[in-house]
Formats: structure tokens, C-alpha cells, sequence
């Protein structure tokens, strides 16, 4: 079987003000391949999908796609071409329906009814069954995954792009979602596959391109690769091992009990409880939008919650605010750096006043101490290794992964009795993330108790000595970490919604 | 063509650069409007920038500066700390009313008595009156997620209802020849706000305004409920996890800005203007606005926009005396003013750069 | 007696300007920009279409020079927010405070002119009062089902996303706000060339702000503009009608009724929202939110 050349790229590069985001990028994906793009966050993978989808114009290169030069002008050109992107951030709109979000993302929309029945029709097809008149606010995200799928498989595409697509899956929804690449696949189409999921990636993919810095490492066969291989040319070095010494829990530290939250917007929590020890670290795993966020602000005190739910060493904190219960040792750190653990405007100096001015004698009597804040700051600067001019920079100048180390630094030298953290390496470099982790460790092994949420699960492992799921907000019944498999960890977070494999016809 | 990139942080130069900019731009924008009216473009700048300071009348005219800028100083600190936290008080016209018809009800409820309390009760009253009227606002907010904006504004409208009502009715001055309009509080001595310094323009409004700058410096930079204000303002969610509470600081806003603004209302009737006429209120809590923005929410912006707002009004008055220019020219001077600064404010947020 | 036909033709005509308004404002926000300078674009329109109407002797003209002056004093909000990325609040009061003076200063030679009167139409009703209310289920037609629609309510709710698969969110919601200034300038002309007959300075009073009440109460529904629009009329004519009457409430306390049924009307609807089950159409997702394409 002949197989040839739907997409090729030539020399690739594109230069921001301040990084060579792709440099020189060569490499090409055949009909009928899934071929993964592999690289830490920055590598540059964003970059180049965005150039092979119109959204970004290259400073140097060529690409050709069947064969014919390629340079399309925004993404209308792309889809006219037969190149379809999946994007990681649904691209949805959430008051319109499934029809007209579908009718958005084409050039030629069919009439309204028509839509409906070849949408009804082919997401039964695929497995992926849809009603065209609900609201994309109304479904979940696999769901909505299934409508960005489903608006590209519209267009028959000869090439499709997925970025990140298992991000928001649990194993088994997955598993059905490569079931239907798979069927794609065979059918002719190429497929450039986003991940960093290097198990994921040796399991499903034909071929992996691998970036790191903006610059092409290699075109390799993940099969012929083991996981830390993979990793070792993504990072360009050894990665450096967590040390997760024994620790020994001790004296319940905090009584989570009966916590539910109302429905509105967002995911209610339902009946939530767990108990922490002192130096313990609790993992809860999630596919995102099920609860996470919810959990750390009824955590924080954002979200008051009835009395008796939540006490620290046996006082009852449920009504209390963010400011009472940091007085009294429990802390926070939320998922977004930008906007709720940090203000983007304010220097580093001035955003340890958020959450560090009781504990650390930064506010007293209601006066602020700027020395005493600046001195703080470089505390946590020095002691987490922060990338930065100084103390008085603005938080949003800083990169991803420095910013994490702040923030999250920022809680950890507060000495918490109890340090509740939600994605604490989500978006960051290899080597902070690492030290985040180590950070997290320590803390705990100095006898405090942490609530790590995560949904990168190999961390969650890697950290937690017992580990729970939250799913549909409700949190399951934990069990330790040790030996603790990949399917009993997909079976706690949900299994499969309803989906079902696809059976079109070979 | 151009790109915007944005700016971590808002760098000083520009800040104190783009209201300058704002003033030069409306100069000469207002100067061609002028030329196609018909007048002559330079003198018409010099009579409202350059007179009322250092022309012939301006042993008149500047005396004026004080008492057209005091009010406005005093109301936009209020807004200001509002501003900050993106709480919108556009009602300061309808707080300054309201404030000014509670002080001149004290005042005219202890006619003709003389003591010593009559004008701190008015002060209390006025700030009160200010105060519950912003408080509507606040409420409505808290409780029912009403917008705040057309709240407040909608309150302006009644608020000159009721002043007219009160020149028509209950105030009318028995005395006063069946004319609507109170009795005149600058011959009521002990209710009356006289000019503290002679021929200054400086009475208890303008040490009200100084305190003010004092206070709203103070709270903004060294107390921690400002660093609260600018959190909610830049980014909510940060606030809430700080443990703001954002209906305390709905209600603290407004309940300020409408206090601060009653009281330049209560000032200003028992001073300059005299008495509650059907037609009270000359706009200050609107032009108000443009000085807080002017002065970039900031004291000292605040104090130095606020006295180039008055000169506008001044220098507009002198226009319209001297080269019969249109009344309406100053409003439409100040509305070109904000209009450039909003522009350039770009300047401060975002880098420009030639597109690759 | 009161004589409910003619009552109901009062409050057609009384509700005319703020359809109108409220209507082009409508448009505006469901694409996703928050423009407060209504009643700006309403005085000017007042001004411009009453001195057009009066040059001409024609209402017609009138009405088209209203849009024009309107639609271009919009441009100065679309230029600022959607090229100058400033905010839309201050931006929208500033081209009120601007339109308020500029009309103010450029009106005074019309103080006392009166306007050419405009000829009745079917059922007695004049030809803008048909006009507003055949735009209702126009607006409802061209939102819900046309592309144009569609991709104008995508903009409005996610502009990123809008962006991503390429729609031009600058050039839409630049349409939007062009639109609603023109409407907006017809309403305010209704008011200085059908309603009174004169100009006078200011005379919009409030009616743009109101507009913009009802565009909220309405959950940005063009049948709930009509709805609010109507309301609206309603109060305004039984104020006036107890007014005439002689009631025994002076008569500044009854022309404050508008203004508090906008308060009440405002705080009815920010109620049900927050209270009742969050299944009901809400506000835009992306409005009042600059939006900036990182190319």
C-alpha cells in the first residue's frame, strides 16, 4: 500500500520578541499515521500548530500539504485546504447549541435542518452520539470534546490536528477517543497528535516528532523508545529523582465532614469528607471540572460553607473567612497564577501581601510594612530559586514556572499546619516542577499536612501517600498509594460517560 | 502596520505623560473647533487658560479656582477609591444634591436660632444625606446584583426632582416673594460657609477637599483596605481569596463617595450658591468624574486635574463674557479631554512595535 | 373619562424613542461591547435630526441624518475601545458627557424653532412608531437565525474562540456599535421632532440610560426590549395623565416615576437571576471585555 505525503514541513521558524519559538522544523506526516508532537511546555509545539492552521505566520520555511505549497492566510484558508484542528481550550460557545457551534467552525454551513440530521447521524456513527439542540453550557467536557471532533470529521479532513485531547478524559474515554482516531486513520486521513503523555504517546502514536526549545530533536518510532527515553530527549537531561522518604503520619491535622456546596455555576460539591494527618500527603485526582476548584475555595474559606464541615485540629473553621483560617494555619494555593493566587499588575513584593500579611508581620494593625513585604519576597525568591530582577518586578513578567515557584513558596514558608494545593505544576518547565515537588515533600515531612489536586496522575502518585478521586463532585473513598494501578485509578475517576466504541463499518 | 503588546506594569513616565498629552491634544482640537466656529483659536485658548491666572481680572478670577475646584477635589477622591475596585459610582451629581437639601433642612429648621452646633449638625447632615443616597446603590447591589451604574445614575434624575420639589414646596422661602428657591443661607450667619481667607476662594469645602486628598492618600498607600481596593479592582478573584468581601466594599465605596459628595453639596449651598433652587446642582458630580480620571485615581493627579477642571469652568465663563462664546463650550472641552486621555491611556497598558 | 385607545397611542409614541435606543444597544451587547454612551448618540441624534427635519421641512430626512449623526459619533466609542483597547465604561461616559455638550453648544441657534410636523399613519400611528415595532421581530429573525447573526452572537459570547476560527470580532462588533449609534440617533430624534417639536438642550433626560435598564430587564431578548419599551411608555403617560389630572402630588414627585420604575424594574430582574435557577439567558459571556489578538 502506497502511503504518501499529506503534510511536510520545511525549515520552519518563527521568531517573538525575545524567543525563538520554532527554529528550523522539518518533518512530515503521512496519510493514515497518528504521528505525535512531543515536547515540554515552551518547546514550541503551540507555536508550529498554529502555523500549519493559519493562526500564525512563519518568519522562514516552506510546507506543502498533498503535495502543493501550503501558506494559508488565517484558519478559513486552513479549513478550505482540509486541515482541522482540535484545540485544547474548547473553542466552544457556551450559550449557542451543538448546531450552531458546529455551523460556526464551517465554511459552507448546510440549512439548519439538514445540520441537525447529518450531525445526529454521524456523531452515532463515530460513537460519539450528540443531540444538535442542546447547550454547550449543558454538557461535559468529553461531550464538548465530542463537538469540536465532530466539527472537523464535517469537513472531511485530510488532515486533522488534536492538541492535548486527553487532558480533560478519563483512561477510558480515552481509550474510545484513539478507537475513533484509529477508524480516522484507516480511512486515509493523518493525524498530528499533541501530547506530553509519553505513555499515552507509546501506546496509540506511529511516529513522534520530538521538540524542545524551539528546535526538532528528532522524528523517532515511540514504540522503539521506553518512557524515560522519550523524557530524556524532551528535557535534554536526567531527570532529577522526587525523593519520597518515608514520612509518619501523625495526629489528625484537619476533619473535612458532610461538606457539600449548592449547584450554580460550576460543579456542586456533594457530601464531601476526609481526614489528614500531620505529615501525610492526601492526592485527589480529577479530570478537570469536576469539582477541583470548588474543593480549594470551600478550602480556603472563599466559599463558606455549613457549620461543622471543615475544622483544623479540632477548631471549627466552616464559616470562617480566607484571613481567620490562615491566622490559623490552614493555606492555600489555587490553579490560576494569574488573577486569583497573584495579581499580574502588582510586583512580587506587593502580591505577598495577598495571603502572607498576618502570618508574616507584613500587616499590622492594618498599616502595610513595605520593607518587611520586599524582605519577604526575596525570602522567597532565594529560597525557591525565582527567576526574577528582583522583588519589585510585576508578577505577570514573570514566566509560568517561576511564578509557580513563588506562589506556591510564598505558602510554604508561611508553615502551614495544613497546606491545601490545586495543579501545583500545571504549565511549568521539567526543573521547576521538580522543585515544587521536592518543595511540597519537605513541607510535609516537617509535619505538615498537604491536599494535593492534581490531574497529572504520575504526580499524584509520585507525591501522595494515599490518593482519592473526585468525580462529579464527589470525592471517593481513599485508598494508599502503594500499588495502586492505572485502572483502578480510571475506575475511581468515572469510567467512560456513556460513550460507546465506534462501529462504522471497516 | 502597528502591534500592541502589552505592558507587564504601567510605567510612571506614562502615566504622568498621557494626561499631559491629553491637555495639549484638547488645546489644539479645541483650538481648530474654535477656528470653525469663527473665533479666533489663540485668543480664545489664552482668555480660558491664561487669563483667569495672570490676565487683567484675575484678582477676580482666581479666587474662583478654589471655589469651583474644592467641590470637585472632594467628590473625586470619593469616586476614586471606588474607580479603583471597579465599582462605578456615576450618581455623585444625585449624592451632592441630596446631601446639600439635608444640611440646608438642618439650617433652615434652626432658623433663626444662633449656635455654635447649627453648622457642624448641617456638615453631619449633609455627609449622611450623601452617604444614604450611595448607600441605595450599595444595597441594591448586595442584595439583588442590580448595576450600580444605572442605579445611581437613575438617582441623580430623582434626586433633582426632589430638589425641585423642595424650591417649589417645603423649602420655599416664606420670605422670598413667591419666588421658588430657599431662603438664602449666606445671610443665615451661623449656617453660612463665608470665605475663610479673603479673597482666596478658600472656605470649609476646600479644607474638606485638602483632608480628603490627605485621608485618600493615606488609605491607598500605607492602609491595607487600599490594597484591598486595588486588588478587587485588578483582579477580583485575588481579592476574594485574599478574604476581601466584596459587599463590604460595595457598601465602603459608595457609601464614601456618596458621603464625600454630600458634603461638597452641603458646602456649596451653605456657601457660594446659597440656597436649594429648582435647578441645584451644577454638575460638579460629573465633571468629577473626569477629574478622578484625569488625576489617574491618584491624590496628587486628583489635586493638580481638579484645579485644571475649575480653570476650564472659569476660563469658559470668561469665553463666554469676553469673545461670546457658546456656554456649552467647557463641556464640550471637558468631554474631549476625557475622550484623549482614554486614548492615550493606551500608551500606558501597551508597547507599540512595527509588525515583523 | 380615560380613553384606553388613545392612552395606548400616548404610550406607543412615549416608548418609541426608547425602542429604539434600546433596541441598536441590544445588538451592541449581544456582540459583546457595553457602550453607556447612548444617551450621548440619543442628543445628538435629537439635535441633528430636529435641524435636518427643520432645513428640509422634511421628518424623513430627519430621521436619516439622526442615524448619521449618531452612527458617527459611535465610531468615536468604536475607535477608542476596539483599536485603543480603553475601557468601555469611562469610554461610554465620556462620549455622553461629549455628545451633552456638543449639542448643548451647537443647538442654541434651534432653541425655539419648531419642527415640521409628521403625517399620521395607519391606525393613527406615524410611520417610526410601525417602523420600531416591525424591527422587533426583525432583530429576533436576524439573531437567531441568519449566519450574520450567528457569527455576531459568537463574538458576543466567546471572542477568542470567535477569533480562532477566524471570524473578524474587530470589524463585527465596529457594525454592531455603528448600528446601534444609528439607532439610537432616530430614537433621540423622535423625541425633538415627533414627541415635542423643539429643541431644547438636555431633552433626551435620561431616556438613553433608560434604554440601556432595559436592554438588562429585556435578558438582551428583542421582545423583551418591546416589552420594557412599552412598560416604560406606560408609566411615563400615566404620570403625565395624573399631572393633568390635578392630582394632589406635586408634580415633581410624579415625573420621577420613570426613573424609579427603571430602578425597580432593574432590581426585579437582578433578582430572578441571582435567586432563581441559573438556566436563563445571561448576559453575553465577553461583555465589557477588551478584546486583544495576539497575532
Amino acid at each position: 500500500m502506497t502511503v504518501s505525503n499529506v503534510f511536510r514541513a520545511e525549515g520552519l521558524g518563527k521568531t517573538y520578541p525575545g524567543v525563538r519559538a520554532n527554529d528550523d522544523i522539518s518533518f512530515a506526516v503521512e496519510g493514515g499515521e497518528i504521528h505525535a508532537l512531543l515536547g515540554e511546555n515552551g518547546a514550541g509545539k503551540s507555536t508550529l500548530v498554529k502555523t500549519i492552521y493559519g493562526l500564525v505566520r512563519p518568519d522562514e520555511g516552506r510546507m506543502a500539504l498533498l503535495g502543493a505549497p501550503y501558506a494559508p492566510q488565517d484558519p478559513r484558508a486552513a479549513r478550505a485546504a482540509g486541515v482541522a484542528m482540535v484545540f485544547q481550550h474548547f473553542s466552544l460557545f457556551d450559550a449557542l447549541t451543538v448546531a450552531e457551534n458546529i455551523a460556526l467552525g464551517m465554511e459552507n454551513p448546510p440549512p439548519r435542518a439538514e445540520l441537525s440530521r447529518r450531525i445526529a447521524e454521524l456523531s452515532r456513527d463515530y460513537g460519539l452520539p450528540l443531540n444538535p439542540a442542546r447547550r454547550i453550557a449543558s454538557l461535559s467536557a468529553g461531550e464538548r470534546q465530542r463537538v469540536e471532533i465532530l466539527r472537523c470529521l464535517l469537513q472531511n479532513p485530510r488532515l486533522l490536528i488534536m492538541d492535548e485531547p486527553t487532558s480533560v478524559l478519563t483512561p477510558q474515554e480515552a481509550d474510545i477517543l484513539f478507537a475513533t482516531l484509529r477508524q480516522l486513520a484507516g480511512a486515509g486521513t493523518a493525524i498530528l497528535y499533541i501530547s506530553h503523555k509519553l505513555e499515552e504517546i507509546r501506546s496509540h502514536c506511529d511516529r513522534a516528532t520530538i521538540l524542545r526549545q524551539g528546535k526538532l530533536v528528532d522524528t523517532v518510532d515511540p514504540r522503539a523508545h521506553s518512557a524515560r527515553e522519550l523524557a530524556a530527549m524532551m528535557v535534554g537531561a536526567e531527570m532529577r529523582l522526587v525523593d519520597r522518604s518515608g514520612r509518619k503520619p501523625g495526629a489528625p491535622v484537619l476533619e473535612v465532614r458532610g461538606l457539600s456546596t449548592p449547584t450554580g455555576e460550576g460543579m456542586a460539591l456533594k457530601d464531601i469528607a476526609l481526614i489528614l494527618r500531620a505529615g501525610e500527603i492526601l492526592g485527589i485526582g480529577g479530570v478537570a471540572g469536576n469539582g477541583q476548584e470548588e474543593l480549594l475555595a470551600a478550602l480556603s474559606g472563599e466559599t463558606p460553607t455549613a457549620p461543622g464541615t471543615i475544622a483544623l485540629e479540632g477548631r471549627d473553621l466552616s464559616r470562617a473567612g480566607p484571613e481567620t483560617r490562615r491566622r490559623a494555619g490552614l493555606l492555600a494555593a489555587p490553579e490560576d497564577r494569574l488573577g486569583h493566587a497573584a495579581v499580574p499588575e502588582f510586583s512580587l513584593a506587593e502580591n505577598t501581601l495577598l495571603t502572607a500579611g498576618s502570618r508574616q508581620g507584613l500587616i499590622r494593625r492594618g498599616l502595610i510594612d513595605r520593607k518587611a513585604a520586599t524582605g519577604f519576597a526575596q525570602k522567597v525568591i532565594r529560597a525557591f530559586d525565582v527567576r526574577t530582577p528582583g522583588p519589585d518586578t510585576a508578577a505577570g513578567a514573570l514566566s509560568g514556572g517561576n511564578l509557580q515557584k513563588f506562589v506556591i513558596g510564598r505558602e510554604v514558608l508561611g508553615r502551614p499546619l495544613v497546606l491545601v494545593v490545586n495543579q501545583p505544576t500545571w504549565g511549568v518547565d521539567a526543573g521547576a516542577a521538580a522543585a515544587i515537588r521536592q518543595a511540597l515533600l519537605d513541607l510535609a515531612a516537617q509535619g505538615a499536612g498537604l491536599v494535593v489536586i492534581s490531574q497529572d496522575l504520575d504526580e499524584l502518585l509520585e507525591l501522595s501517600d494515599r490518593f482519592c478521586a473526585l468525580n462529579q463532585g464527589r470525592l471517593s473513598a481513599p485508598r494508599p498509594t502503594e500499588g495502586l494501578t492505572v485502572e483502578e485509578i480510571g475506575l475511581m475517576l468515572g469510567g467512560a460517560h456513556g460513550m460507546e466504541v465506534a462501529h462504522v463499518p471497516a | 502596520m502597528f502591534r500592541l503588546e502589552p505592558r507587564a506594569s504601567a510605567p510612571l513616565l506614562w502615566q504622568v505623560a498621557t494626561p499631559i498629552l491629553a491637555v495639549l491634544a484638547t488645546m489644539i482640537v479645541g483650538g481648530g473647533l474654535f477656528a470653525a466656529m469663527g473665533f479666533d483659536p489663540l485668543a480664545a485658548i489664552r482668555t480660558i487658560f491664561w487669563d483667569p491666572l495672570f490676565g487683567p481680572a484675575s484678582g477676580y478670577s482666581r479666587p474662583q479656582l478654589l471655589v469651583k475646584a474644592g467641590p470637585l477635589i472632594l467628590i473625586a477622591c470619593g469616586l476614586a477609591l471606588g474607580f479603583r475596585a471597579g465599582i462605578w459610582n456615576i450618581g455623585a451629581e444625585g449624592q451632592y444634591v441630596i446631601g446639600a437639601i439635608c444640611g440646608a433642612a438642618v439650617a433652615l429648621a434652626a432658623y433663626p436660632l444662633d449656635a455654635f452646633w447649627i453648622f457642624p449638625a448641617m456638615i453631619l447632615a449633609g455627609a449622611a444625606g450623601g452617604w444614604a443616597w450611595g448607600m441605595i446603590p450599595a444595597l441594591l447591589r448586595n442584595w439583588f446584583g442590580a448595576s450600580e451604574i444605572l442605579v445611581s445614575l437613575m438617582l441623580v434624575y430623582v434626586a433633582q426632582r426632589i430638589a425641585a420639589w423642595m424650591a417649589f414646596g417645603p423649602m420655599k422661602n416664606p420670605e422670598g416673594f413667591n419666588f421658588p428657591g430657599s431662603r438664602n443661607l449666606q445671610h443665615y450667619d451661623a449656617a453660612s460657609n463665608p470665605e475663610l481667607i479673603a479673597n482666596s476662594g478658600l472656605h470649609w469645602g476646600g479644607v474638606a477637599a485638602v483632608l480628603a486628598l490627605a485621608a485618600t492618600w493615606f488609605l491607598m498607600s500605607r492602609h491595607v483596605l487600599g490594597f484591598h481596593i486595588r486588588t478587587a479592582g485588578g483582579a477580583p478573584r485575588a481579592a476574594r481569596f485574599a478574604g476581601v468581601r466584596p459587599e463590604r466594599l460595595v457598601a465602603l465605596c459608595l457609601g464614601v463617595s456618596g458621603a464625600l459628595a454630600g458634603l461638597a453639596g452641603l458646602f456649596e449651598v451653605a456657601g457660594p450658591a446659597g440656597q436649594i433652587t429648582e435647578s441645584f446642582g451644577s454638575g460638579y458630580g460629573f465633571t468629577a468624574i473626569i477629574v478622578a480620571f484625569l488625576g489617574r485615581l491618584h491624590p496628587l493627579g486628583i489635586l493638580l486635574a481638579g484645579l485644571l477642571m475649575a480653570l476650564t469652568y472659569i476660563g469658559g465663563e470668561l469665553a463666554q463674557m469676553m469673545l461670546n462664546l457658546p456656554a456649552a463650550t467647557v463641556q464640550v472641552f471637558q468631554g474631549m479631554l476625557l475622550f484623549f486621555l482614554l486614548g492615550f491611556d493606551l500608551l500606558t497598558r501597551y508597547r507599540i512595535r512595527r509588525r515583523a | 373619562m380615560i380613553d384606553p385607545l388613545s392612552v395606548f397611542i400616548l404610550l406607543l409614541g412615549a416608548a418609541t424613542p426608547i425602542l429604539f435606543a434600546a433596541l441598536g444597544e441590544l445588538v451592541v451587547e449581544r456582540a459583546g461591547v457595553l457602550n453607556l454612551g447612548v444617551e450621548g448618540m440619543m442628543i445628538t441624534g435629537a439635535l441633528a435630526g430636529f435641524a435636518a427635519a427643520h432645513a428640509s421641512g422634511s421628518p424623513a430626512l430627519g430621521f436619516i441624518a439622526a442615524a448619521a449623526a449618531g452612527a458617527a459619533l459611535s465610531m468615536a466609542f468604536a475607535i477608542l475601545t476596539q483599536f485603543l483597547l480603553s475601557n468601555q465604561v469611562a469610554t461610554g461616559l465620556a462620549l455622553t458627557l461629549f455628545g451633552l455638550g456638543l449639542t448643548a453648544m451647537f443647538g442654541k441657534p434651534y432653541e425655539g424653532m419648531k419642527a415640521p410636523a409628521m403625517m399620521p399613519g395607519p391606525l393613527g400611528l406615524n410611520w417610526m412608531i410601525w417602523l420600531g415595532i416591525a424591527l422587533v421581530p426583525l432583530l429576533w429573525w436576524f439573531l437567531a437565525r441568519t449566519r450574520p447573526g450567528l457569527i455576531l452572537r459568537a463574538v458576543g459570547e466567546n471572542h477568542d474562540a470567535a477569533h480562532g476560527l477566524g471570524y473578524p470580532v474587530r470589524r463585527v462588533r465596529i457594525l454592531a456599535i455603528g448600528f446601534g449609534g444609528a439607532l439610537a440617533g432616530m430614537g433621540g430624534a423622535y423625541i425633538s421632532i415627533a414627541t415635542v417639536l423643539q429643541w431644547t438642550e438636555g431633552m433626551t433626560a435620561g431616556a438613553g440610560w433608560i434604554a440601556l435598564a432595559i436592554v438588562v430587564f429585556a435578558q438582551w431578548n428583542p421582545w423583551g426590549v418591546l416589552a420594557g419599551a412599552w412598560l416604560f411608555g406606560g408609566v411615563t403617560v400615566l404620570q403625565l395623565r395624573l399631572q393633568a389630572a390635578g392630582v394632589a402630588v406635586p408634580v415633581q414627585l410624579l415625573s420621577m416615576a420613570p426613573y424609579l420604575a427603571t430602578i425597580f424594574v432593574l432590581v426585579l430582574i437582578s433578582a430572578r437571576q441571582k435567586f432563581g435557577r441559573s438556566g436563563g439567558a445571561a448576559a453575553p459571556a465577553s461583555l465589557g471585555r477588551p478584546f486583544h489578538a495576539l497575532k
